[in-house]
């Protein structure tokens, strides 16, 4: 919907003040998208897809050879110039996605699940594309199922949950008032456990094979739980983002 | 009606896609229009001019070869406009997601849209002139008024290109082409007075014949090349330019249809 893909249904949308049903033009000229398909233009070499993209914002010719040129270097794809698309690796076709995206100079970034099966490798180095972007004061829109990727790129999140948005907070912040400091899991929690966790009245969920405590700063939970419950196995950990995920959306499939 | 403001000259671009790609495989794509007419040429002029002798049209005595020689031109026409905005389009959209790419900058759909037959209709004009050149070696037409078969080959193009372009916004699978091809291109290619006149068709069924758009692109092609025509070429400009703009109309409220969620 911001990048004028599907009309809104209801309501009004608007980007830097303006209406997107009236100005999808002038929104768009300031705009880079990073669509989750790969909508590369197969037809075309790597040079050329960045080439004729800067076409459709009727870059002038010469200023769009330059682009071209500092987004391939930029995205080390230089040596990749001359390549088809199709003989791209993954990683290496999101990065020519990313580097078209900017090739109007866009204001506003809107990334969709930029890393989404992508290689560790990969997609390390597109996080870091991303933060040098962001530095230098782009603002980026990202959607992601990934919370480790959330967490390393996002200034302000929101979590939403069929068309809704459930929470909104800088990551830490997320992490602090809905999933505690650390976590504790207990795989096959014993009766004494449970009515013990309850009875302190501790945040938790009860998962039937597997217990998840969640605990607050510094209530030496933790020694607790060694000495006295942990029978099979217990793992203690920070908490992170995919807790704060699991606990607000439900732990059953979306399908 | 559709909004004024979704068409701009920016429709070029995406005009210029196409001619980026074609630049790099017109070797093997300018073969067959060379190669197309002389077949045909060979077959019907030598293998079968001779069972038939000449064909009278418009008042005319002409030899077989000399009628149906502007009609190959008028179907290279329809061909390559038809197979671009069906086949090509429907690539590009659906397996390419090219459109796709292209929805997420200033272009419009409809310009995307209004590209697409443009080109086809700019394809019609690499094969006509192409076959043009071929034919007026061989003396099938005349010159300079030949000459305008280039402008009428773009013109062609844009109503099959149209046509073509619906059946992409409506087809489901690529395969059902065959069903448009088959039911419409063929007979169409049969019967609108290519290959024997129109006249000689049963009585009733002329109007059909009529009804082709085929039929005018081959009655102008016709006067163009060796100055004689059965029917107003008014009426065949007339029908081709309305033809173009209803099936442009329903192929942007189509692919509108399908592209856009």
């Amino acid at each position: 919907m911001l990048y004028g893909f599907s009309p809104p249904t209801r309501g009004k949308l608007h980007i830097f003040g303006m209406n997107i049903n009236t100005h999808f033009r002038r929104i768009k000229a300031r705009i880079g998208v990073c669509q989750q398909e790969n909508t590369l233009d197969p037809d075309l070499s790597v040079e050329q897809n960045l080439h004729v993209f800067a076409g459709y914002f009727l870059i002038p010719k010469k200023e769009a050879a330059e682009r071209t040129r500092e987004l391939l270097d930029f995205f080390a794809l230089s040596h990749k110039k001359d390549s088809k698309v199709m003989e791209l690796s993954g990683g290496m076709a999101r990065r020519l996605i990313l580097a078209r995206s900017l090739i109007n100079r866009p204001e506003l970034l809107i990334l969709d699940e930029p890393t989404t099966g992508l290689d560790p490798q990969s997609r390390h180095q597109v996080w870091e594309k991303l933060e040098e972007l962001k530095k230098t004061g782009l603002t980026v829109v990202i959607t992601t199922h990934y919370m480790e990727e959330a967490s390393r790129l996002c200034d302000r999140l929101v979590i939403m949950d069929h068309g809704e948005i459930l929470v909104d907070g800088s990551p830490e912040d997320l992490i602090d008032r809905y999933a505690g400091k650390n976590i504790i899991e207990i795989e096959g929690p014993d009766q004494a456990l449970i009515e013990y966790v309850k009875e302190h009245a501790i945040e938790h969920d009860d998962l039937g094979r597997r217990l998840i405590l969640y605990e607050p700063e510094g209530k030496g939970l933790n020694n607790t739980i060694r000495e006295r419950f942990c029978n099979e196995k217990c793992i203690y950990r920070n908490s992170t983002l995919e807790d704060v995920f699991l606990r607000l959306t439900g732990r059953e499939l979306r399908e | 009606m559709i909004d004024p403001s979704l068409f701009s000259l920016r429709f070029l671009r995406v005009w210029e896609r196409n001619l980026v790609v074609y630049k790099k495989i017109w070797k093997v794509n300018f073969l067959t229009p060379l190669l197309e007419p002389l077949f045909y040429i060979l077959a019907f002029g030598l293998g079968f001019s001779g069972l038939i002798g000449n064909v009278k049209y418009g008042g005319v005595d002409l030899s077989y070869t000399e009628f149906i020689a502007p009609a190959l031109i008028a179907t290279a026409v329809m061909w390559n406009a038809f197979f671009e905005t069906t086949y090509a389009s429907f690539v590009r959209m659906y397996y390419q997601k090219t459109f796709d790419g292209m929805l997420a900058t200033p272009l419009s759909l409809e310009e995307i849209i209004i590209a697409e037959i443009a080109w086809s209709a700019t394809k019609s004009v690499g094969a006509a002139t192409i076959m043009l050149t071929v034919l007026g070696l061989m003396g099938f037409v005349q010159f300079p008024v030949g000459l305008l078969l280039i402008p009428l080959a773009f013109f062609g193009g844009l109503a099959f290109g149209a046509i073509g372009m619906f059946f992409t916004g409506i087809i489901p699978t690529i395969d059902m082409f065959n069903l448009p091809i088959f039911l419409f291109i063929t007979p169409m290619f049969l019967f609108s007075g290519t290959f024997f006149p129109v006249s000689n068709l049963p009585v009733w069924a002329q109007p059909v014949a009529l009804a082709f758009p085929l039929y005018h692109l081959a009655e102008l092609a016709r006067l163009f090349s060796i100055g004689t025509n059965e029917i107003s070429p008014i009426i065949s400009i007339g029908y081709l330019t309305a033809f173009f703009l209803f099936f442009t109309n329903l192929a942007l409220g189509a692919m509108r249809k399908r592209l856009i969620q």
